[in-house]
């Protein structure tokens, strides 16, 4: 069977004023994929994910990124998220004085409208979201809460994990979504990723641990530094670097 | 109509009302003199009190110049230069919605307003279509019902004298402001509200459903009392935006609160704010102020602000009665050139007086934002309490925001509390929410909203929900 690359970045430069960050990074995900992106400390890791959503900060310079073959390089962040990509950030910004539920409201309607499909309405999107928070053991009462106002560091990971399982994106990159979470919402989180892998969606998961690749059993997994890939595996490659960890990578360079 | 209403002394007297019979327009002509008063108060067919009173306020106006301490800058009022009745209904009405501004009519529909409704706003010849009588006349019954009595100022001095004699003028005397004494010489009409002791008002009282005073013109002029142990709720203005050109409106509203009643007062104003480079829009000078007379009386503001090019206005509680409580609770949104400097007063004379002040600020484009609040407690009033929170939000940066709380204390026993703080919307979070689809102005409109929320929930709920859609379609092409 031919693979459709969901995902193409091709020697991709990128950086913000005066600095480079991205050098020379190629990176190819296909359709229900699980790629793992392990990496130290300041390896570039979340500008990756930031280029590949197109955070304004951002400056690509040279290479490309295709998604779904159409030249992401133009199109706006929200136009990225239209058409599939979601990105479950490190440290969700805080937004007083909206509750998640009105701003998961906007968030699903916006893609909906996107798409051409009617948007919901008050009580239909009340029943999904009930029916996914279920899912992430998310309780009504956080979900009248102001979106991450107060919000521990797991909670706000939950939500990121809600978003996604409501938006059904094809491509969800994940980033440090493991860190601040103890063993069971890890295992939570997990699981709710482990039901939109069931339903073909690709996940490009950043992490320096290898606890969240356990559950999630990449299909490949990539040695990331200094703006790219030093080196691409399986799950024997996450093994590895738990036991012995980077530097094995970065000094054979 | 002709454009110049012949002025003439039909009786060889004085004029008092001698010409009136001579003019058929519904226009006075330009300019402000002691007969254009004169001809107001005979066409309204007022009693002598009343057009003394409106001479006196003349007189003293006269004595008086314009105000300029705001941080406002406009041109220079001619106030020879404007027609002071019946002004802002010279176009022909139109026929139907087909001949209705589209842009006006996209932002009715954008805020849901049912179709009868926008012929009603915007001004269409409705009598046949509409069923305005039939809604003012059960209304009307279930209010009689009551003893509340709700309608124009000008059917009040006919009807009820007494009480508007007793109270005109009370809470804001002539002599109070320039743009104060200017509204008492020439005030066209207005809303009258009373409601009797230990009455609750059925139900909340609009601007909008008194169809039979609209039009009332740039000087409007509001009296509200409230009788021992009454309650009433009242919304002023409407959520559409009003195509008025007309330059300059100096509004009052006076509220008499007695002994345990509370008087809750919505606005949601939304002049005409001028094109994106200032030119044109309304001039918005005005004095609102209530005053708690009785013990454990209670006045509550609560508005939302987008429109008028220059805006100058602060709501005012006047707590005299022991106990008495006033609130404030303002949204005010600029964008383009708009300016606005507004805030409020809160004058603690009794014991025991509490006062709340939340003022949230949005500056976008290239407008000008000011917070100028008083807190004053006077010698007697001990125990007074204040809490004052200001709030400014900046989109863009190209427009300014100030904020300028005054303090007078006179007792040592007073709590007084301020807080302040200007931010941005950030880009991060501006970030977070284009990744999640929703577009740049969705997610200004809803990081505004959030910002305000603590004012929209004090807002009637389906005036909340108009508003919220408003503050959207006001910071448009606000951004960058």
């Amino acid at each position: 069977m031919i693979q459709t690359p969901l995902l193409e970045v091709k020697n991709l430069y990128a950086g913000v004023p005066e600095k480079e960050i991205l050098k020379d990074l190629s990176l190819c995900i296909n359709k229900g994929e699980v790629h793992a992106l392990m990496g130290p400390n300041g390896a570039g890791k979340s500008t990756l994910s930031y280029v590949l959503a197109g955070k304004p900060d951002y400056t690509v310079t040279k290479g490309s990124i295709f998604f779904k073959g159409k030249d992401f390089l133009p199109l706006k962040p929200d136009e990225r998220a239209h058409l599939g990509l979601f990105l479950s950030m490190q440290s969700p910004v805080a937004i007083a004085g909206v509750s998640c539920s009105n701003f998961l409201k906007h968030a699903v309607n916006a893609k909906r409208k996107a798409q051409n499909l009617p948007e919901l309405d008050a009580a239909e999107f009340l029943k999904l979201l009930r029916e996914k928070a279920k899912e992430l053991n998310i309780s009504g009462d956080m979900l009248k809460r102001e979106m991450n106002v107060g919000f521990s560091g797991g909670e706000k990971k939950r939500l990121e994990a809600l978003q996604m399982s409501l938006l059904q994106p094809d491509l969800a990159i994940l980033d440090e979504t493991d860190s601040g979470l103890d063993v069971d919402a890890v295992r939570i989180v997990a699981e709710s990723v482990n039901r939109l892998r069931a339903q073909d969606t690709s996940l490009l998961i950043i992490t320096h641990h290898i606890k969240l690749l356990t559950y999630l059993q990449p299909d490949v997994v990539h040695v990331y530094n200094d703006g790219h890939i030093l080196c691409s595996g399986d799950m024997a490659l996450a093994q590895e670097i738990e036991n012995h960890g980077y530097t094995q990578f970065t000094e054979a360079k | 109509m002709s454009d110049k209403p012949e002025i003439t002394d039909s009786s060889g007297n004085n004029y008092k009302y001698g010409f009136v019979t001579q003019i058929e327009a519904d226009t006075a002509p330009k300019g402000l003199n002691e007969d254009i008063i004169r001809f107001i108060s005979a066409k309204k067919g007022e009693p002598d009190w009343l057009l003394d009173w409106r001479l006196k306020a003349y007189r003293h106006w006269l004595t008086m110049s314009e105000p300029h301490w705001a941080k406002l800058v406009y041109d220079a009022i001619d106030y020879q230069n404007l027609s002071y009745y019946a002004a802002p209904v010279q176009k022909a009405k139109p026929k139907s919605l087909d001949e209705v501004d589209k842009t006006l009519l996209d932002t009715y529909n954008r805020l849901g307003i049912p179709l009868k409704e926008q012929e009603v706003l915007s001004g269409v010849a409705v009598d046949a279509v509409f069923d305005s009588v039939s809604v003012a006349t059960t209304y009307r019954a279930k209010l009689a019902e009551k003893g509340v009595i709700f309608c124009s100022i000008s059917e009040a001095v006919k009807q009820h004298p007494a009480l508007v004699r007793k109270y005109l003028g009370s809470v804001v005397p002539y002599t109070d402001n320039f743009f104060a004494c200017l509204n008492s010489a020439v005030f066209t009409d207005g809303s009258f509200v009373f409601i009797p002791k230990g009455v609750t008002c059925p139900m909340e009282l609009s601007t909008y459903f008194r169809i039979n005073a609209k039009n009332t013109g740039q000087f409007e002029r509001t009296l509200i009392i409230a009788e021992d142990d009454s309650y009433v709720s009242y919304l002023e203005g409407c959520t559409a935006p009003q195509r008025d050109e007309y330059q300059l409106h100096a509004a009052i509203v006076e509220i008499v609160v007695l002994n345990r009643a509370e008087v809750k007062y919505s606005t949601v104003q939304n002049w005409y704010p001028g094109d994106k480079d200032g030119r044109g829009g309304v001039y918005n000078f005005v004095t609102k102020r209530a005053a708690c007379r009785g013990c454990n009386a209670k006045i509550s503001w609560t508005q939302v602000e987008t429109g008028s090019a220059v805006t100058w206005k602060y709501p005012s509680c006047i707590l005299e009665g022991d106990n008495s409580c006033g609130e404030f609770y303002s949204v005010a949104i600029t964008n383009n050139r708009q300016q606005a400097d507004t805030g409020t007063k809160m004058i603690h004379l009794g014991k025991n007086t509490t006062s709340k002040i939340i003022s949230k600020g949005i500056s976008a484009g290239h407008s000008n934002q000011t917070y100028r609040g008083l807190v004053k407690v006077a010698s007697q009033a001990d125990n007074a309490r204040n809490y004052s929170q200001c709030d400014s939000l900046l989109i863009g940066s190209t427009c300014g925001s100030h904020t300028v709380p005054y303090i007078e204390n006179r007792n040592k026993s007073a709590t007084l509390e301020h807080e302040a703080t200007t931010s941005k919307i950030s880009e991060e979070q501006l970030f977070y929410c284009l990744q999640r689809g929703i577009s740049e102005e969705e997610a200004i409109g809803l990081i505004v909203n959030g910002f305000c929320k603590d004012v929209m929930q004090h807002l009637p709920m389906e005036f909340a929900i108009e508003a919220a859609k408003l503050i959207n379609i006001s910071l448009e092409g606000g951004v960058g």
